[in-house]
């Protein structure tokens, strides 16, 4: 990618279609954010102050390197291995290392473990803190106004919604990342995957369990 | 401050919306803003702290009406004329003036691997006692400071327990305004749902928050 790529991709605000990967070098005007981020970019570039190549770089490194399929590994080692886990609980920064997982918005992670009767979910209502070399960049939804203000107060409702029922004798934990500390889920490990694989246990962890707004399906049989 | 950000408990904004198969980003310029933060914050034009404040002062018709990249670009802009760093009329035009100071970017292509491994952690190795241990109760302070803070509204004179002692993080309320790291002990402080919510909330429920020595008092 080069520094100017975006010159070339028309693509308004409220284009949804999803084929954000086709440049298309003809018809639309550019959008205002589209203006305003390329006149900010070209004046810092002039003044040395950012090269256009690390832009690059950082965003090449969270598109296509840092998300989930992270996260998935630390929760199918922390269910194959109870020293690893006992660590993860107790100093998760330096347990989620040990897979060569840190840095930028995991500088200081704390690890939550669901159980029988516990059930955590994650948010963060004054931003959208969220834990990135873990689960990468975070999805729109927990960035938007009414999941930072609805599931503060209403969990239960709001996990309805992502198809969670939550019995009513289970403990509802939110947690609220609004300082430098960046929280994950460990989901509970679903029943019918003792002879899994770690790999194959990595497989079936999904964000949202991480996130705490879904449990870990069984595997099909 | 009182923002529209601190939307914790808010009633009014709708159903979670949901995309499947969501990409990382929607829209070419969404990339481009993201990948300018940490360059620019190498480049010394804010601290995070800095340019969370940056968000919230936006005023809050617009905060609610723009998206979260949207936020990330007005943050930017804001920061680098306020710092001095870039002019209205280079922003307009797109160019920096003739003549304007060339410095060498503090963060190369190169460097990006090292420092996403490590990140910039606002923790602080400094001896600083801690006001409070693990099983303390204390009452959340009911202020409202003008400037930024990291209190959310809803928690605001409401009695919890120390939870866990993170550690001496710096202070953001301060650090948001150039008066320094004010480094002190955060803790995620537990609260029944109750507590916040009345009776409503379910007795099961709870809320961790995690809130500085200065947001706390014993209860």
């Amino acid at each position: 990618m080069s520094g100017d790529h975006h010159d070339h991709e028309h693509r308004g605000h409220g284009d949804r279609d999803g084929d954000h990967d086709h440049p298309h070098p003809h018809s639309r005007p550019l959008s205002d954010p589209e203006l305003r981020v390329k006149a900010l970019e070209q004046v810092l570039v002039e003044k040395g102050l950012v090269d256009a190549a690390a832009v690059d770089a950082l965003i090449e490194t969270y598109e296509t390197q840092v998300g989930p399929h992270n996260g998935a590994r630390v929760v199918a080692k922390a269910w194959t291995d109870p020293a690893y886990k006992q660590r993860l609980i107790e100093n998760a920064t330096a347990a989620i290392a040990e897979l060569g997982y840190s840095g930028i918005q995991g500088e200081d992670m704390v690890v939550v473990e669901n159980s029988p009767t516990v059930h955590n979910v994650l948010v963060c209502t004054l931003c959208s803190c969220y834990p990135w070399p873990t689960l990468g960049l975070p999805p729109v939804w927990y960035k938007s106004a009414p999941y930072r203000s609805r599931v503060i107060i209403e969990p239960r409702k709001v996990l309805r919604e992502f198809g969670l029922k939550i019995p009513d004798d289970v403990e509802v934990r939110v947690w609220d990342s609004t300082a430098e500390l960046r929280y994950m889920v460990l989901p509970e490990r679903p029943p019918g995957t003792e002879r899994m694989s770690t790999d194959e246990l990595a497989a079936l962890v999904t964000r949202d369990s991480m996130i705490g707004v879904a449990r870990i399906a069984p595997p099909r049989a | 401050m009182n923002g529209v950000h601190d939307l914790g408990g808010m009633h009014g904004f709708g159903a979670v919306a949901r995309e499947r198969d969501e990409p990382v980003f929607h829209h070419p310029w969404e990339r481009r803003v993201f990948g300018l933060f940490a360059p620019s914050f190498a480049a010394g034009l804010f601290c995070v702290d800095e340019f969370r404040h940056a968000i919230e002062r936006m005023g809050a018709a617009e905060y609610l009406q723009s998206s979260y990249y949207e936020h990330w670009l007005h943050a930017i802009e804001t920061l680098a004329l306020e710092k001095g760093r870039v002019t209205a009329e280079e922003l307009r035009t797109g160019h920096a003036a003739t003549g304007a100071p060339h410095v060498t970017p503090a963060l190369s292509a190169a460097n990006v691997p090292a420092l996403v491994r490590s990140g910039a952690s606002a923790r602080v190795d400094a001896a600083v006692k801690a006001k409070f241990q693990e099983g303390d109760m204390v009452v959340v302070k009911n202020i409202h400071p003008i400037g930024h803070t990291r209190l959310p509204r809803y928690c605001r004179d409401k009695l919890g327990c120390i939870d866990r002692d993170h550690g001496v993080f710096v202070f953001p309320d301060s650090v948001a305004h150039g008066k320094g790291e004010k480094p002190q002990h955060c803790y995620s402080v537990y609260f029944s749902a109750q507590e916040l919510w009345g009776a409503q909330a379910s007795h099961n429920d709870s809320v961790y928050v995690d809130l500085w020595d200065d947001y706390l008092v014993p209860a």
